[in-house]
C-alpha cells in the first residue's frame, strides 16, 4: 500500500480512494518578504491546516483570520477545491499560497435604526465623522452646521452663520477644527468642542466650494492648512489659524469637483475640464497634468485616504478608546502617531494610488507620485461614477455610479471583481467599515444598504428614509453609521 | 419716397459732414432749451397732451437715475437661502424632473378602507341622474323607455365588450370613451399625459364608479410607471390617484391633479 499512496497517476484514476496526489506549495504573506516552502503536501490540505503551517510565519495579523489565496483564487475549504485536475497533477510547479492578514478587529454589521434625528429645517448634504469616530457633524441646505452627542445621539450645537446651503464639512485629522463650506464660497472653521465659530470666515471663492480637504496630521501636527476647490475654477490653501489665504492654485479651467491632499505633500484635483492635475501643496507648483478622462472628473479616492483621515486614532484601539478621549498630548506627539501609522501602511501598500472617476462612465488609476501614466482603466459602468473610496486596508476599491450599482476592483492592479447590485436608483455615496469587511451605500431610492466583502452580496437592507440619502457615513471606530438625506433626517444606525 | 437705401449708400460712400458730431453735440445740449420754448409756446389742447407727455417722460427719467444709483452703490442685500438643497455632487447636473414624494403606501390604504380621501377638490357638486343619463326609448312603436345613454365621459376597460342590445341597459358612447388624462404633479408642478388604469370613485353615485363615469371631482387611477416613483422600500409605484379637476364633457379631455 505504500507504494500505491505514492502513485499519483494511480490515486487520479480511482475517483473514490482518497486523493492522495502531492503538489508543491509554498506560503507567501501578501507584500512582505516571508516565505514559507517550498513543501510538498497532499492536495487535500484543508484551509486550517495552511493557517496552521502559516503560523510560523510571523506575520503582524492573526493567521487563523487571513484569506488565502492561489492563483487569485480564494481557498475557501480545502486546496483540492480550488485547483483544477491538470494543476493537482502537475509536479513541476511550485504553487504560491498568497496570504493576506485581514484586520485583526471586527466591525459588527449594523442591523437597526438607534435613532432618527430631526433639527435640520433643510435637506442634509453632509454627514461626517471625526477621525475618532467620537464626533458627528452635519451641514445642512439650512445653511447650518450641527453637531451631535454620539453618546446619548441628540443635537449638541447649531452653528449658524453661513447664509446658503452648507455643501461640505470636513474635520481636521486632529480631530480639533471643523471646516464647511457653502454656496456663496464662504468657509467657516467650527470649534467642535463648543461649537463657537473659530477665527474669521474664509473668503476668497467666487464660486461654490465644492471640496474641502485638510492638510493631513503627519505632514502638520497643528492642522493649520486647509485646501478648497471651488467652481470658480481654483484651489485656495488657508492658514486657518491666520485666517488669510496661502496661495491660490489656478491653471483649472472648468469648475473642480473634488480634492485630496495626499501623504507626500502633493495636492490632487479633479475638474470638469476632463483633467486632474497634481500640486505640490509646499509651493504651489503643478507638477503634473493627468489626462485621459473624456467628461467631467468627478471624484477622487487615494489608497491612503482612510489612514489619514483617521490621523493618529487606529481602529484597532477602539476597545479601549471606547469611553475615553485620546490621550492629551501636544502636536507633536500625534503627528508621531499619524506619522508611524502612514508609514507602516505605505510599506505594505506600495505607491500611493489615486483613483478617478469620471462622467465618461469609467475610472482611472494612476501612481501620481511616479509618473501622468494611466495604470489602469477600469469599464464596466454604464453611468456617471458618483463615488469612489479604497478600503482602509487599501486592499479592495468600491465605486458607485448612477447605474444603480455599486462595483468592487482590486485596489493594486484595477482588475474588476463583482458588482453589487439591489440599489433601485442611483447610489450617491459610499462608506467603508473600518475592517474593510463591509461596505455601506446610500442612494436614491431612499434606502442605505449594507453589503458584505466575505459573501461579495448584500448584507443588510435598511429602509427607513422617506427621500434620497445624500450623505452616508461609517464611524472609523465602527460603531455607528450615519446618514441624511432629502427628508431633512439624520438617522443613526448601529449593530 | 425714396426707393432705395440712399442716403445710407451715401454715407457709407462718403461719410458724414465734417462737423456732424460737433452739431449733434450742440443741437442735444440745446434741446432742453427747445423743448421748454415749445411747451411755452402751446397753447389749449395741444399743451395739455405736450405737458402730459413730459411729465411721463420725467417720471421715466427718475426712475432710470434711480436705477442706476441703486446699481451704483453697493448694498449688502440678505439673499433668501433657496430651497431644494442638493448636494455638490449633484450641483450643474441636469436633474431630470421626476416626482419623488414618497407615498406612505399604509396610509393610503387606510384612507382607502375609510373611503375619505384628503382630496384636492374636496366638495363636488351632485350629478343627478337626469343629467347623466339620458331616456332611450326602444320597441316597435318607442313605448319601452328602459335604456339609458351615459351623457358624461367615461372609461371603459381594455377586455369590455357589449352586451347583446336587449340586455344592454346602459350605453356608453365610444365617442365619449377615454383612456388617457393629463395629470399634474402638484409639487413638480409640471404635467404628464398618463394611461388610466380605473375609475376609483365618483363622489355622486356608486353607480356611476361602477359605469366607469368620469366627472368634475372624480377619483380616477392612473398608471405613473414612467414617472419613476418610489416607494419607503425602494419598490416602483406603479398605480397612483389623481382627481379631475375640469368638465371633461365640456373640454373633450380629462385634467387631473395627483393626490400624493
Amino acid at each position: 500500500m505504500g507504494e500505491f499512496s505514492s502513485n499519483g497517476i494511480m490515486g487520479a484514476t480511482d475517483e473514490k480512494m482518497v486523493d492522495t496526489r502531492q503538489v508543491s506549495i509554498m506560503i507567501a504573506v501578501e507584500e512582505q518578504a516571508l516565505v514559507m516552502g517550498p513543501i510538498d503536501v497532499p492536495v487535500t490540505v484543508t484551509l486550517d491546516q495552511i493557517k496552521q503551517m502559516a503560523e510560523g510565519l510571523g506575520m503582524d495579523g492573526d493567521p487563523f483570520m487571513s484569506v488565502y489565496f492561489v492563483n487569485n483564487k480564494e481557498i475557501t475549504s480545502s486546496l483540492s477545491g480550488v485547483l483544477t485536475n491538470e494543476e493537482k497533477d502537475d509536479h513541476e510547479t511550485v504553487f504560491k499560497i498568497i496570504c493576506q492578514p485581514q484586520a485583526v478587529f471586527k466591525v459588527r454589521c449594523i442591523t437597526r435604526c438607534t435613532s432618527s434625528l430631526s433639527g435640520h429645517a433643510k435637506e442634509v448634504l453632509s454627514a461626517n465623522f471625526s477621525g475618532d469616530g467620537r464626533k458627528l457633524a452635519t451641514g445642512s441646505g439650512d445653511s447650518s452646521v450641527r453637531f451631535w452627542d454620539l453618546d446619548t445621539e441628540t443635537p449638541e450645537y447649531t452653528c449658524e452663520g453661513h447664509g446658503d446651503w452648507v455643501l461640505a464639512v470636513a474635520w481636521a485629522p486632529s480631530g480639533l477644527r471643523v471646516a464647511s463650506a457653502s454656496k456663496n464660497g464662504k468657509i467657516l472653521i467650527w470649534d467642535p468642542s463648543s461649537g463657537k465659530q473659530m477665527g474669521k470666515p474664509l473668503m476668497g471663492h467666487k464660486d461654490y466650494v465644492s471640496f474641502l480637504c485638510w492638510e493631513p496630521l503627519h505632514l502638520n501636527g497643528e492642522c493649520r492648512h486647509l485646501a478648497s476647490c471651488s467652481k470658480d475654477q481654483t484651489i485656495r490653501i488657508w492658514d486657518v489659524v491666520l485666517g488669510n489665504t496661502v496661495r491660490i492654485l489656478t491653471g483649472h479651467t472648468a469648475g473642480i469637483t473634488c480634492i485630496r491632499w495626499g501623504g507626500s505633500g502633493l495636492i490632487y484635483s479633479a475638474c470638469r475640464d476632463r483633467t486632474i492635475k497634481v500640486w505640490r501643496a509646499s509651493d504651489g507648483v503643478l507638477c503634473r497634468t493627468l489626462e485621459g478622462h473624456g467628461h467631467w472628473v468627478t471624484t477622487l479616492a487615494l489608497s491612503s485616504d482612510y489612514v489619514m483621515r483617521t490621523g493618529a486614532f487606529d481602529p484597532k484601539d477602539v476597545e479601549i478608546l471606547a469611553y475615553k478621549e485620546l490621550p492629551k498630548l501636544g502636536h507633536g506627539e500625534y503627528q508621531e502617531m499619524a506619522k508611524s501609522r502612514y508609514d507602516a501602511f505605505m510599506a505594505n501598500r506600495g505607491p500611493e494610488v489615486l483613483v478617478a472617476g469620471s462622467d465618461d462612465f469609467t475610472l482611472s488609476m494612476w501612481h501620481p507620485t511616479e509618473d501622468n501614466k494611466i495604470k489602469k482603466k477600469m469599464t464596466g459602468h454604464c453611468q456617471t461614477v458618483n463615488d469612489v473610496k479604497f478600503s482602509p486596508d487599501g486592499r479592495l476599491l468600491a465605486s458607485a455610479s448612477f447605474d444603480k450599482s455599486i462595483k468592487l476592483w482590486d485596489g493594486k492592479t484595477g482588475d474588476f471583481i463583482t458588482t453589487l447590485r439591489g440599489h433601485v436608483q442611483c447610489v450617491f455615496q459610499i462608506a467603508w467599515s473600518a475592517d474593510s469587511r463591509f461596505l455601506v451605500s446610500g442612494s436614491k431610492d431612499s434606502t442605505v444598504k449594507v453589503w458584505s466583502m466575505k459573501t461579495k452580496k448584500l448584507e443588510v437592507d435598511l429602509p427607513g428614509h422617506a427621500d434620497e440619502v445624500y450623505a452616508v457615513d461609517w464611524s472609523p471606530d465602527g460603531q455607528r453609521v450615519v446618514s441624511g438625506g432629502k427628508d431633512k433626517v439624520l438617522k443613526i444606525w448601529r449593530h | 419716397m425714396p426707393q432705395n437705401e440712399h442716403i445710407e449708400l451715401h454715407r457709407k460712400r462718403y461719410g458724414r459732414r465734417l462737423d456732424y458730431e460737433e452739431r449733434k453735440r450742440k443741437r442735444e445740449a440745446r434741446s432742453a432749451h427747445t423743448i421748454a420754448k415749445k411747451a411755452q409756446g402751446l397753447r389749449g389742447l395741444r399743451a395739455k397732451l405736450y405737458n402730459k407727455q413730459r411729465h411721463n417722460e420725467k417720471i421715466q427719467m427718475k426712475k432710470t437715475i434711480k436705477a442706476h444709483e441703486e446699481k451704483m452703490t453697493k448694498t449688502k442685500t440678505e439673499k433668501e437661502v433657496q430651497d431644494g438643497a442638493l448636494p455638490a455632487y449633484l450641483l450643474d447636473r441636469e436633474t431630470q424632473q421626476r416626482s419623488k414624494i414618497l407615498s406612505n403606501q399604509i396610509k393610503q390604504k387606510r384612507k382607502e378602507k375609510a373611503g375619505k380621501w384628503d382630496v384636492p377638490i374636496p366638495k363636488v357638486r351632485a350629478q343627478s341622474e337626469a343629467e347623466v343619463f339620458k331616456v332611450l326609448k326602444s320597441g316597435k312603436s318607442k313605448r319601452k323607455a328602459w335604456k339609458r345613454m351615459v351623457t358624461k365621459v367615461t372609461f371603459v376597460g381594455e377586455g369590455f365588450t357589449r352586451k347583446p342590445p336587449k340586455f344592454e341597459r346602459f350605453i356608453r358612447p365610444m365617442g365619449l370613451r377615454f383612456k388617457t388624462a393629463h395629470v399634474t404633479h402638484p409639487e413638480l408642478k409640471t404635467t404628464f399625459h398618463l394611461p388610466m388604469i380605473g375609475v376609483k370613485k365618483n363622489p355622486s353615485s356608486s353607480m356611476y364608479t361602477s359605469l366607469g363615469v368620469i366627472t368634475k371631482g372624480t377619483v380616477i387611477e392612473v398608471n405613473v410607471s414612467e414617472l419613476g416613483l418610489v416607494t419607503q422600500t425602494g419598490k416602483v409605484v406603479w398605480g397612483k390617484y389623481a382627481q379631475v379637476t375640469n368638465h371633461p364633457e365640456n373640454d373633450g379631455c380629462i385634467n387631473a391633479v395627483l393626490i400624493v
